[in-house]
């Protein structure tokens, strides 16, 4: 089977599902790149690449190039899903949601519900997460706990390839607002993935390896760093069990809770910052529902409660790492009343 | 050399790691089964060896006695690597010593030089359909195809096809909307179609004459190419096959047709197995793979529709009355819940009938080294 970049798998869905279904269209700043300016377009195809050669296929009427105006982007869209087309708009980087939110949590995410589901709103967002490029404050940030808590939006949150593929062409025929997340530093991790289209349903996670004595829940990029230091465990005789969610909202609250019945001890890791998170959503729902099994308390790795530094040695400081993971890892599985 | 059990050794023999189905790279030793110095016979289990995608047991092919343990529990070793050493008791410990010393694991096939080592699947044009189709051995006699059931690939052959690969030229094929075949399906899907794919495949190859394989679905596939065309079936070989009987679990293959998660598959799948360990978290991952690709569960449902409508096998046919002259045996575990053990208790008499103990829809893949003997046997006594 070959292998692709996160980047080639993400370009994969789009073209392929808008080759199936007309009605899908992709728009944002930079997403066909050039427009306007003399002889190229097409130059970047996405900031990062993502949208690559869609214009070429697909023509200026699919693939728009907009001003940088993220409310005028996310108002079309959500306007455009909810009178038929099938939108996948992008968000440069999630930071910028403050610009356009209203247009996302209080418009696109409440059609259905205050049109007593007379409205349909097949929106997507596509949206940059994430640390570690010395992007600085406003350009490094991963907000998908906000996203989570708003009723009527989806969440999803990839951390590989094949699974990209999959969730962006089940986001795609979702009839519900979708807030895709990728991280900006893993656009260039491979995996194994079809040629042919497929979906991953939302709210299934992934058990990424097997284990009995710790519960291990990670998101985006802490999977991987959660999975080095599940191999550093293991040579010590501690078996991890690695649960990536996929989607946080829906949340496969059964996998976890499962994991957690057996294991009875439970690590969270999340680059996010630590109040009113994914971590502390995952804890409270465990601490409520599978108290009695619990042998130790919850632990959340999450970076501390602060803007993401630019600073490069900071950067690494804020950002949880496979050795904090692991030492968070033997504290729950040492603990003893 | 495999002997099927008949004869005896006379020499040292090297037990190594086994590549079991295509992308097993390594194994783990979970444990062993037999201590140094103890004496086995051909089909006892000598250890358990675990990879990511299943947990098996390794059997004997041939009577022995164990006399060096090189691998223990706990290694992770790569294809080929040595686990262990046989020979007779008359062999001196120092001749096994230097045996061991010696011995050196075949170095792994280049990813871009596997395709030509033929290790890689190839792809076969069969009209509208591109097969996929795993190729490995080399032989005297017809060559061995192996048919998969439904919902499964050429993976399910995964312990018996190398095995029979050391003595014959072997073929497994994914048929149409499965595994690495085209999925859109394009025409009816009943047995005697399925039969027309296969042949198209095997002339495609320049294939005249055959010894079959068939498991479930696809037993009932060969049943039909056998009788359409019995002068090219060396012999036939019918494991927990379709076509016998009226009934199947239909259960099943609602379940498996409309399975999305992984836990729904795991309760599904387990109805295939006597022994529900077999069913790992990596199977059950690798099954919701394919049924998510566009197409799959469109092709299942026309196929279920085809075969198995309302819970009851369409089609009946009798290896006995229409061709004698294909010599042909059935193989059913005794402990099936897909497909009646009675389809093949009323064969008793009339043709060759192999009933395994502990073993549920999968004999080949759950007691393989006896199945792999049954087989090698019969295309032996058939050439």
């Amino acid at each position: 089977m070959p292998q692709k970049s996160i980047r080639q798998a993400l370009n994969e869905a789009l073209a392929q599902e808008m080759r199936r279904d007309p009605r899908i269209i992709v728009i944002g700043e930079d997403v066909a790149g050039g427009a306007g300016s003399e002889g190229q377009r097409d130059a970047y195809g996405g900031v990062l690449g993502v949208t690559k050669g869609l214009f070429g296929e697909f023509g200026e009427a699919r693939v728009i190039d907009t001003p940088i105006t993220e409310s005028a982007i996310m108002g079309a869209a959500a306007g455009a899903a909810v009178t038929g087309l099938r939108p996948v708009a992008e968000l440069m980087f999630s930071d910028f949601f403050g610009v356009c939110f209203d247009q996302i949590f209080n418009q696109a995410a409440k059609f259905r519900y205050m049109f007593g589901g007379k409205a349909t709103t097949p929106l997507v967002i596509r949206t940059m997460i994430g640390a570690g490029r010395s992007a600085a404050a406003q350009h490094s940030q991963s907000p998908y706990g906000i996203f989570t808590a708003v009723p009527g939006l989806k969440c999803v949150v990839p951390s590989n390839a094949y699974d990209a593929k999959g969730l962006l062409i089940q986001a795609i025929r979702d009839d519900d607002p979708v807030i895709f997340c990728e991280h900006k530093l893993m656009y260039d991790l491979r995996a194994e993935v079809p040629d042919e289209p497929y979906t991953i349903p939302f709210g299934e996670a992934n058990i990424v390896r097997d284990g009995d004595d710790v519960t291990v829940v990670a998101l985006a990029r802490m999977v991987h760093y959660a999975g080095e230091a599940a191999e550093a465990l293991a040579k010590d005789g501690v078996e991890v069990e690695l649960i990536d969610p996929r989607t946080t909202s829906p949340l496969d609250e059964d996998t976890i809770l499962e994991s957690v019945e057996r294991t009875g001890r439970l690590v969270i890791v999340d680059e996010a910052t630590p109040r009113c998170g994914i971590a502390t959503d995952i804890a409270a729902l465990v601490a409520d529902r599978a108290f009695g099994a619990l042998k130790a308390p919850i632990r959340r790795v999450t970076a501390p409660h602060t803007p993401v530094p630019f600073t490069p040695t900071l950067e690494k400081l804020y950002i949880p790492s496979p050795d904090k993971i692991a030492a968070a890892v033997r504290e729950v599985y040492a603990y003893s009343k | 050399m495999t002997d099927w059990g008949c004869g005896e050794m006379s020499e040292i023999t090297a037990i190594t790691m086994p590549k079991w189905g295509l992308t097993m790279t390594e194994g783990k030793v979970l444990g062993w089964l037999k201590a140094e110095g103890e004496s086995y016979r051909a089909g006892d289990e000598l250890l358990e060896i675990e990879t990511t995608k299943i947990t098996n047991v390794f059997e004997a092919r041939e009577p022995g006695t164990l006399r060096r343990i090189v691998a223990a529990a706990g290694a992770m070793l790569p294809i080929g690597a040595l686990l262990a050493v046989a020979a007779p008791a008359s062999v001196p410990d120092a001749e096994v010593a230097t045996f061991v010393a010696a011995f050196v694991a075949p170095e792994p096939v280049a990813e871009d030089a596997a395709e030509d080592a033929g290790v890689v699947p190839h792809e076969v044009e069969a009209g509208d359909y591109r097969l996929r189709c795993l190729e490995l051995g080399s032989g005297e006699g017809p060559p061995l195809v192996f048919i998969h059931g439904f919902g499964a690939d050429l993976n399910t052959w995964m312990f018996n096809q190398p095995a029979l690969a050391e003595r014959h030229r072997t073929l497994a094929f994914d048929l149409p909307g499965h595994g690495g075949s085209t999925k859109a399906l394009s025409g009816p899907v009943d047995g005697s179609s399925f039969a027309a794919d296969l042949d198209r495949a095997l002339a495609a190859l320049g294939i005249e004459r055959v010894h079959l394989v068939g498991h479930s679905m696809g037993g009932g596939i060969a049943l039909h190419f056998a009788l359409w065309q019995p002068e090219r079936v060396a012999s036939l070989t019918l494991i927990a096959s379709a076509c016998l009987g009226e009934e199947i679990n239909g259960a099943f293959i609602d379940g498996f047709v409309k399975m999305e998660r992984r836990r729904e598959a795991q309760d599904v799948l387990r109805l295939l197995v006597h022994d529900p360990a077999l069913v790992g978290r990596q199977m059950v991952e690798d099954v919701l793979r394919y049924k998510r690709l566009d197409g799959v569960p469109a092709a299942l449902s026309a196929i279920a529709a085809a075969w198995f409508p309302n819970g009851w096998q369409r089609e009946g046919l009798d290896p006995v009355a229409a061709e004698p002259q294909v010599p042909t045996q059935i193989i059913w575990g005794r402990e099936d819940r897909i497909i009646p053990l009675a389809h093949a208790e009323a064969l008793v008499g009339k043709r060759p009938v192999h009933i395994i103990d502990g073993a549920g829809h999968l004999p080949h893949m759950e007691k393989s080294g006896e199945v792999n003997r049954l087989i090698g046997r019969f295309i032996a006594a058939s050439p």
